[in-house]
């Protein structure tokens, strides 16, 4: 699966957004700080689900607050670890 | 009236457990929930369906396991394989026709052998035990403490540890990290669109999931026909 379309489902399942919503976020749509349903606890679903998704192993040491600032940082990020 | 409330038991452990039934007659589905918080956020859906089930004149039931909901077992001695054993004593009471099992629930549902077996969005013990422990990391760091994964599952060896408002014993997260849905014949389906996929969301995953009514109707349409 492309990173794209997993975090974007990704984000509608976990934070419970709007697909339409999601669907019209760009790379430099911010994300944490932006939207009050993502929260460091809703980040722990989030990344099981994009592990899960995308077959990949995130390190949790690898996680840092910059991932979340924007959608174009958390898709490179999961297309970094599909590598 | 159909869907009326009503509470059977079976035994475990020398304890009784809840049994929430809903629908006249004996139940026919026997609900396998969800395990920890994701039980809590699907259960307002899961009874709706059950509600649903009982205008077919489906009646079922919905387990709780031991140490969960109304429980007075502890949940720092469970493990999956007693949960296991828990759903083998909840069918040997309501003999289903169909055993529903939902995420987590398809980890313990391998014991009991039912006509039909029907499984939404089956989760592997390692994912759980991973969200799990990245929230109490989570936790922890909003605290100003640092703690890693690799501590707490070393702390676990030797006593229970407290992962999101659970406490876990050694055996059960042992268990949950190498945990794998038993291959069997299933019908096996997830929210979403595509072959195999019910109308719905991953409920499951939200902080604020309230409840799905149309993810409710089409668990139950899917489950219905499965047992025509």
């Amino acid at each position: 699966m492309q990173a794209d379309i997993a975090v974007r489902s990704v984000l509608v399942d976990v934070l419970g957004l709007d697909a339409e919503r999601v669907a019209a976020f760009d790379a430099d749509t911010e994300l944490f700080g932006a939207i009050p349903e993502l929260d460091s606890m809703a980040v722990a679903g989030l990344l099981t689900e994009l592990e899960d998704r995308l077959d990949i192993e995130i390190d949790d040491d690898d996680v840092d607050a910059e991932i979340f600032e924007t959608f174009g940082n958390l898709v490179a990020f999961a297309e970094a670890k599909q590598d | 009236m159909p869907g009326a409330l009503r509470h059977l038991s079976y035994t475990i452990d020398g304890l009784a457990e809840q049994l929430l039934v809903i629908g006249d007659g004996s139940p026919r589905v026997l609900f396998v929930p969800p395990l920890f918080d994701e039980m809590n956020r699907m259960r307002r859906t899961l009874v709706l369906a059950m509600h649903a089930l009982a205008q077919r004149d489906i009646a079922s039931a919905l387990m709780d396991l031991p140490g969960c909901n109304e429980s007075l077992a502890q949940l720092d001695t469970q493990s999956l394989t007693r949960w296991r054993d828990a759903v083998v004593a909840a069918a040997a009471v309501t003999e289903p026709d169909c055993l529903a099992s939902l995420r987590g629930g398809c980890l313990i549902d391998d014991g009991a052998d039912p006509a039909h077996r029907w499984r939404l969005s089956p989760a592997k013990g390692a994912s759980l035990l991973k969200t799990l422990l990245r929230t109490r990391i989570a936790g922890e760091r909003e605290d100003g403490r640092t703690v890693t994964a690799a501590q707490l599952i070393e702390q676990s060896r030797l006593a229970p540890i407290e992962l999101a408002g659970n406490w876990l014993g050694p055996q059960m997260v042992a268990e949950l990290h190498d945990a794998l849905p038993a291959a069997l014949p299933a019908r096996e389906v997830k929210p979403g669109t595509g072959p195999s996929t019910i109308t719905g969301s991953a409920l499951w995953l939200r902080a604020e999931p309230g409840e799905d009514a149309a993810m409710a109707h089409a668990i139950v349409s899917d489950i219905a026909q499965l047992m025509a």
